[in-house]
């Protein structure tokens, strides 16, 4: 049938904040999802917090509005647009949620809206425990005994049925939030607890442990006609016990064989022809591992992170496809757009082996708990593809960034055999490098799988890298072996280190003997169709694909790599936008990038996709083939600027800000030079390399001392200390890695911190606006709340501002983007550090002023100047808006983890709140981040000394907007002695009724915890911040951000908010 | 060990032999099923050709005898990327390596299988050499391919003696072109009585059985070539006894109704096409093996309708022939390997049989 002609004006629902569970691939997907609608003449308009994604852009939708994603605000679109339809599939969980809310309320059929893409009856059956369970077996599909209880009592009933371990799924929550594999009575409950408390509807599914079988997913479409097609299969490395976010998974799966294959496809076929799903469907199996035995585990009636990797493994683009069938398309009328030829009725056939590998953020919370379990904890990820599984494997893992480019780890190597034995039974982010050293010890595949359950034929795969490793170590080099080697995809760098050569030898010795990668297509069909869309991957073992073709100007452009704190989506952004504006410059684009959940590894954003890992010997090798005219790497974060040496050595010209400035940004010594020559000052500060000299430095400066390493992102390290003993821990922890560069101390100076980015095109300078963070200057810049247009700032400061930014960008020669941190201290204006290149901020400043400094940045690169691009330098006038960007935190799915903010980066996402009215922005801002206020008003207020007296006029306004507070001892005397009604509630350490309790009883709004500075003593607060953000209760850290709530709840007009239209700003 | 696929255009890989290191010709074509190697190395249908297998991994989960279509492999030769040495599944009888030695199938791996694809996409399907000769001189070996035909494989994989199923429910004669052991699974599994019957078995010998309903097989080789079968065939058709026919089948029921079949370039080998039924415009993904097809503007529309068709390429993919209880696909219904989607079709002929009765 074709496009259903009723549907003209759509609301799409995107995902909001990026947080664990829910990240990057909404993005991918609700964008995909918008050009695909407005490809067919559909007016789009666009709900989505999240600031920092490519679709909220103008070009993507037709109205977009950057607005907290809540049922009321979605309402309000809805009765100020007038849209047909709304498509909720395409924005995760969080979409999925707010649409069953509006069709159960009955407000869309009140409102003639109709849902698109999966309807209503469909998601509840899939989505809630009961109606699903009772629809499988209606259908005779086998699921996991189980039973959905709501409360604990229950629970503790039906456990005695099926015994321990118990597996807990809280039903509507993110990334399996809240859930978890209990072993015992204890945890039973206490997950439990949470878990209802977590679940919108209060509802939480027990059922029978299938630990240890395999975990098997298939990604399936479906039109109206009831065609239904596989998109492709995943097998997870790691069994079921482990969230499929969190493990390595390869696709197609590789240990089933036909029967077992097309027992689950015909298997989820059937689900998804029962639940009636219109468009994109992941349905999970687990199988048993010794017979033909399955369970489902859990359908996804939406498009999800499993749909953006299958898109990118099989060149399927699952959320197009999802996007035209809602529009009423049937699958045989839709054009597969990678052959041109054939349609999306067909099942990609894969000719290659793909790996994905988790990003885990242990390396920013070194205090969390690395188990993996149920619970996702992974930020993003990485893919590769190779024509072997060895070699897609150690493609991934050097994809990943973390210091590691083949199977040794660490120090694994000095642990003796016994304990390697032990560590075979921690499930965590380091097992696989456990089991190459165990097979390295000589411990047998056959033990290793008794005790990890991973099959066979993955250990046997493993075992052949660990062979390799030997023989490299062994046998005298010779043209075969190295070819080998290369073929399970052993980087130069590893050969160097196994054979005690230099990486240089082994790189010449290589090219000599005429090794190099070719490049073969990913066509959905196994070249059985001529395909006309170059995505390519390498492989040492064939005859290359690319045809390197010379017929424009060629730019190369360095993605960004996994997702990561530190590094998110918004350098996803200024990527692909840079390769856009490129493209209308009249290049050729090539992207280099490895991350399947992102927008700029879609097949049709640039001329050409590389999916390869971005390191030098990667990235050389794509150099050699294509000979492109020059780089960008100021876009790609900081994956791209550590190549920037690498590729001024093949040759390559970098477009922008040359390599000698982006290293006296860096370069602690050559920085101070030029703020001397400008006359810019900054706290004093030293480079030291070890603890002594950093303890002499701090001792000389004088404590508070900001401590961290140079060339990082997101203040990776980074933090205050107070004291000689923090110095000592700072530089324990700095030196477990080793350092390139030296580590800066530098005098901590507690003052307003203001960001700016600017475009510089090497006479001018433009600067769309001045941000100020809302939290004093110690907290991170990613973690504060930022404001534009800045507030507090006088005329004179910003006069100095713009001066200081025009100063360094010119005197570092900076040709592109500049981000700029200064801190106003006492009337006077200090840098903090100088970025010369885009930053976390750039899409959100490019929204709010409606200035698209990415585009701009492109241009002038490319030599244009700013003159010419219709804009007058300097700041640019302010907006009638307030923007302020919020950030958005994942602790809850880190267990273990320190919530306390510091200079150390920790958000995962950001969310917007914009409007004529400061405080209205600013309640947005807060309510996009899931901080409704006032419910049960009930807080907890305990802070550290120093700031028992702010905390006073705190209490004060709480106490006004009618909130009972609760206090430990010190701060509720305090508060007592000033007027401000406290009750004194026991420390977590004393006896019951304590704060622990009160946390529990589940009426806490609110709890205000500052901890101590520096390496705080107690565990009392840490205890405390965990259990609040456990069980859901919003925890502000910084007397700051209490205030800056306050005021948006003292003074914002919740029930008129109004709605701002990006496009028209 | 070295071994050489030499194509007839003069195309050479370089690989490593495994198997049998005999020498064989044979025409060399792709296929794209990601799972199933077993199923495609026994399947009759593949009598005279190597297989070239798309997907790079194979052999990964071993050989459980019980898949197997045949009782041997009919290949002429394997051709893969990348063949596994550990087999891990629980039904895992032996390795995929074992038993090309067991049975002597000239195998080679290591080669860029992509491209030996694209060449096949390209140039359309061709035949070639596995050799472990290192001195191979390809003035003599090129002739040698011009000159291979596959000859009458039918007659070559079809039972040697008809062999009797037990069943209490429809007495179904199946006439083995080649035919794939799920076949008859696929009919005593639905309780019919199943005779089969060697390919060259007169009309008259079928018929004097009196079954409920006939089905015709796949099978490999130029459908035209069996100019004998079609004759019976053409007997078969005048009776009221409701027809199946899958792929081979179908080709020469058509072929005995007027119609044409036509080589195609490469095929369709794989487990991922779509077919439409013209009827409710559903899309099923079907297995397929296939080198010739029927043509379309050949049929005569007074007495068949095209009632399935390729959406890739819009082939015909089964016919109906009107006012009778014969129905014909050229894709597998009986999957292995491959998708279920189609099954429902023997359920059909099961209907077409009460129906008659």
């Amino acid at each position: 049938m074709p496009k259903n002609p009723n549907i003209k004006k759509v609301v799409v629902i995107g995902s909001g904040p990026i947080v664990i569970g829910q990240a990057a691939e909404f993005d991918y997907a609700g964008t995909q999802a918008c050009r695909a609608l407005k490809e067919e003449g559909i007016y789009v308009i666009l709900i989505n917090s999240n600031p920092a994604t490519i679709m909220t852009d103008k070009n993507i939708a037709d109205q977009v509005y950057i607005e907290p994603l809540t049922p009321e605000i979605v309402k309000k679109v809805i009765v100020q647009e007038k849209p047909d339809s709304i498509l909720p599939t395409l924005g995760g969980q969080a979409a999925l949620n707010i649409a069953m809310e509006l069709e159960e309320s009955g407000f869309l059929r009140q409102h003639n809206v109709r849902l698109i893409g999966t309807s209503a009856k469909t998601i509840k059956k899939a989505e809630d425990r009961d109606e699903f369970k009772k629809t499988m077996e209606k259908i005779g599909e086998p699921i996991a005994p189980s039973k959905v209880v709501t409360n604990v009592e229950d629970g503790l009933e039906f456990v005695k049925t099926i015994g321990y371990p118990a597996v807990l799924r809280p039903a509507y929550t993110l990334g399996g939030s809240g859930g978890g594999i209990a072993a015992n009575e204890e945890e039973f409950v206490e997950i439990l607890e949470n878990g209802l408390r977590l679940s919108r509807v209060g509802q939480v599914l027990v059922e029978r442990c299938i630990a240890g079988w395999k975990e098997i997913e298939y990604e399936v479409m479906r039109d109206a006609n009831g065609t239904g097609i596989c998109v492709c299969n995943m097998e997870n490395l790691d069994p079921v016990g482990v969230h499929t976010g969190d493990s390595i998974v390869v696709a197609p799966s590789q240990t089933l064989a036909d029967k077992e294959y097309q027992m689950l496809r015909s298997s989820a076929l059937n689900i998804i022809s029962e639940l009636n799903i219109t468009g994109g469907c992941n349905v999970q199996f687990a199988l048993h591992p010794t017979s033909f035995e399955y369970c489902v585990i859990e359908v996804n009636p939406r498009v999800s992170r499993s749909s953006a990797l299958a898109s990118k493994a099989t060149g399927y683009p699952i959320a197009k496809v999802s996007a035209k069938i809602a529009l009423g398309y049937h699958l045989d009328e839709i054009k597969n757009a990678i052959t041109g030829k054939t349609y999306a009725s067909f099942e990609p056939a894969l000719d290659y082996c793909v790996v994905k590998i988790p990003r885990l953020p242990f390396d920013k919370f070194i205090k969390a708990s690395r188990k993996l379990t149920t619970q996702m904890k992974a930020t993003g990820e990485v893919m590769s593809i190779c024509t072997n599984f060895e070699g897609a494997l150690m493609k991934a893992i050097r994809s990943l960034e973390q210091h590691v480019n083949s199977l040794f780890y660490e120090n694994l190597d000095e642990l003796p055999t016994e304990e390697i034995h032990e560590e075979l039974n921690r499930v965590d982010d380091r097992r696989i490098f456990v089991i190459a050293e165990a097979i390295r010890r000589g411990i047998t595949l056959r033990e290793i799988h008794e005790i990890t359950k991973i099959d066979l034929w993955f250990l046997d795969k493993i075992e052949n890298i660990v062979k390799m490793e030997k023989r490299l170590a062994e046998e005298p080099m010779t043209k075969e072996l190295m070819k080998e080697a290369k073929r399970l995809e052993f980087p130069d760098e590893v050969i160097a280190q196994i054979t005690g050569r230099t990486k240089e030898e082994i790189h010449d010795k290589r090219l000599e003997y005429g090794i190099i990668p070719a490049y073969k297509m990913v066509d959905t069909c196994a070249a059985e169709f001529e395909a006309s869309t170059p995505y390519y991957y390498s492989c040492y073992d064939g005859e290359s694909e690319v045809d390197a073709t010379r017929t424009r100007k060629k730019v190369l452009v360095l993605g960004s790599g996994p997702i990561r704190i530190g590094q998110g989506i918004e350098f996803d952004y200024c990527s692909v936008h840079s390769t856009w504006t490129l493209s209308e410059c009249g290049y050729e684009t090539i992207i280099v990038n490895n991350n399947p959940e992102t927008v700029s590894t879609d097949f049709d954003i640039a001329d050409k996709l590389y999916f390869e890992p971005l390191t030098a010997e990667d990235v050389e090798a794509i150099v050699n083939l294509e000979k492109p005219d020059g780089a960008v790497v100021q876009f790609g974060g900081q994956t791209a600027i550590k190549l920037t040496e690498d590729l001024l050595k093949m040759g390559v010209p970098i477009f922008g800000t040359s390599a000698e400035n982006v290293d006296a940004a860096e370069d602690r010594e050559l920085f101070d030079e030029i703020l001397e020559q400008c006359c810019i000052p900054r706290a004093a500060g030293k480079t030291v390399f070890t603890c002594e000299e950093a303890l002499e430095a701090a001792n000389e400066l004088g404590y508070p001392v900001l401590v961290r390493p140079s060339y990082v992102l997101g203040g990776q390290g980074m933090q205050i200390a107070i004291n000689d003993e923090d110095i000592v821990e700072f530089m324990e922890i700095i030196n477990r890695t080793v350092q390139e560069h030296p580590i800066l101390v530098d005098k901590y100076l507690m003052g307003k911190e203001v960001e700016v980015d600017a475009v510089c095109d090497g006479e001018d300078i433009l600067i769309p606006g001045i941000m100020e963070h809302v939290e004093r200057a110690g907290i991170h810049s990613g973690d504060s709340i930022s404001v534009y247009p800045a507030r507090s700032l006088s005329p004179k400061i910003i006069r100095v501002l713009e001066d200081y930014t025009k100063k360094l960008a010119t005197s570092l020669h900076v040709i592109g983007l500049i981000n700029i941190q200064f801190i106003v201290y006492q009337d006077e204006v200090y840098v903090i550090e100088v970025n010369p290149r885009s930053s976390r901020t750039v899409p959100y400043i490019s929204k709010v002023t409606g200035i698209p400094i990415v585009d701009l940045a492109s241009k002038v690169i490319i030599g244009e100047k700013i003159r010419d691009l219709g804009y007058t330098p300097g700041l640019q006038k302010e907006s009638e808006y307030f923007a302020v960007k919020m950030p958005v935190f994942s602790f809850e799915k880190l267990r273990g983890a320190e919530i306390s903010l510091g200079p150390e980066m920790k958000s995962t996402g950001e969310c917007l709140g914009i409007a004529k009215d400061f405080n209205e922005a600013l309640y947005k801002a807060f309510l996009g981040n899931g901080v409704d206020l006032p419910k049960h008003k009930k807080m907890v207020l305990t802070v550290k000394d120093s700031d028992k007296l702010e905390a006073v006029e705190i209490g004060r306004r709480f106490a006004a907007l009618g909130y009972e507070i609760y206090s430990t001892r010190r701060t509720c005397k305090t508060l007592n002695e000033h007027g401000v009604p406290a009750k004194y509630i026991n420390k977590v350490e004393k006896e019951s009724p304590n704060l622990l309790d009160l946390i529990l009883s589940h009426e806490i709004d609110l709890v205000i915890d500052t901890p101590a500075q520096g390496i705080e003593k107690s565990k009392d607060g840490f205890i405390i911040r965990r259990h609040a953000i456990e069980t859901g209760v919003t925890v502000l850290t910084s007397l700051d951000t209490a205030n800056a709530l306050l005021t948006s709840l003292e003074k914002a007009d919740k029930e008129h908010l109004t709605l701002v239209d990006i496009c028209k700003l | 060990m070295k071994a050489f696929l030499i194509l007839e255009d003069g195309h050479v890989f370089e690989g490593k032999s495994v198997g049998s290191t005999e020498e064989i010709i044979s025409e060399i074509v792709f296929n794209t099923s990601m799972t199933g190697y077993l199923e495609v190395l026994t399947d009759p249908s593949y009598a005279g050709q190597a297989v070239c297998m798309t997907y790079p991994l194979i052999g990964n989960y071993g050989i459980c005898f019980e898949d197997m279509e045949a009782d041997r492999p009919w290949q002429s030769g394997f051709i893969a990327r990348e063949i596994a040495t550990l087999a891990s599944n629980f039904r895992n009888q032996e390795t995929l390596v074992d038993f090309l030695v067991t049975n002597h199938i000239t195998g080679i791996e290591g080669i860029d299988t992509r491209a030996l694809t694209k060449i096949l996409r390209e140039k359309g399907t061709m035949r070639g050499m596995i050799t472990t000769n290192e001195n191979y001189s390809l003035e003599e070996v090129i002739p040698k391919l011009k000159a291979y035909e596959i000859g009458d494989v039918v007659r070559l994989t079809t039972c040697k003696e008809i062999e009797h199923y037990p069943g209490d429910g429809y007495k179904v004669a199946v006439i083995d072109l080649g035919a794939k052991k799920n076949i008859i699974r696929e009919l005593t599994n639905r309780g019919c009585e199943v005779t089969v019957y060697p390919s060259y078995t007169k009309a008259e010998t079928i018929l004097a059985d009196q079954p409920d309903g006939i089905m015709l097989t796949n099978g490999p080789g130029d459908p035209k070539t069996n100019v004998e079968v079609i004759e019976e065939i053409k007997k078969l058709f005048a009776t009221k006894i409701p027809i199946f026919a899958i792929c081979l089948g179908h080709q020469l029921l058509a072929l005995a109704n007027g119609a044409d079949t036509e080589k195609m370039k490469y095929g369709h080998r794989g487990a991922n096409h779509p077919v439409k039924d013209m009827k409710t415009g559903k899309v099923y993904i079907s297995t397929q093996n296939h080198g010739y097809v029927v043509k379309e503007s050949t049929i005569d529309r007074d007495i068949a309708e095209v009632s399935f068709i390729n959406v890739n390429d819009g082939t015909v993919e089964g016919v109906h022939y009107l006012g009778k209880n014969v129905q014909t696909v050229q894709f597998h219904p009986e999957a292995c390997a491959g998708p279920h989607d189609t099954n429902y079709l023997f359920d059909e002929f099961m209907n077409m049989m009460e129906v008659s009765k």
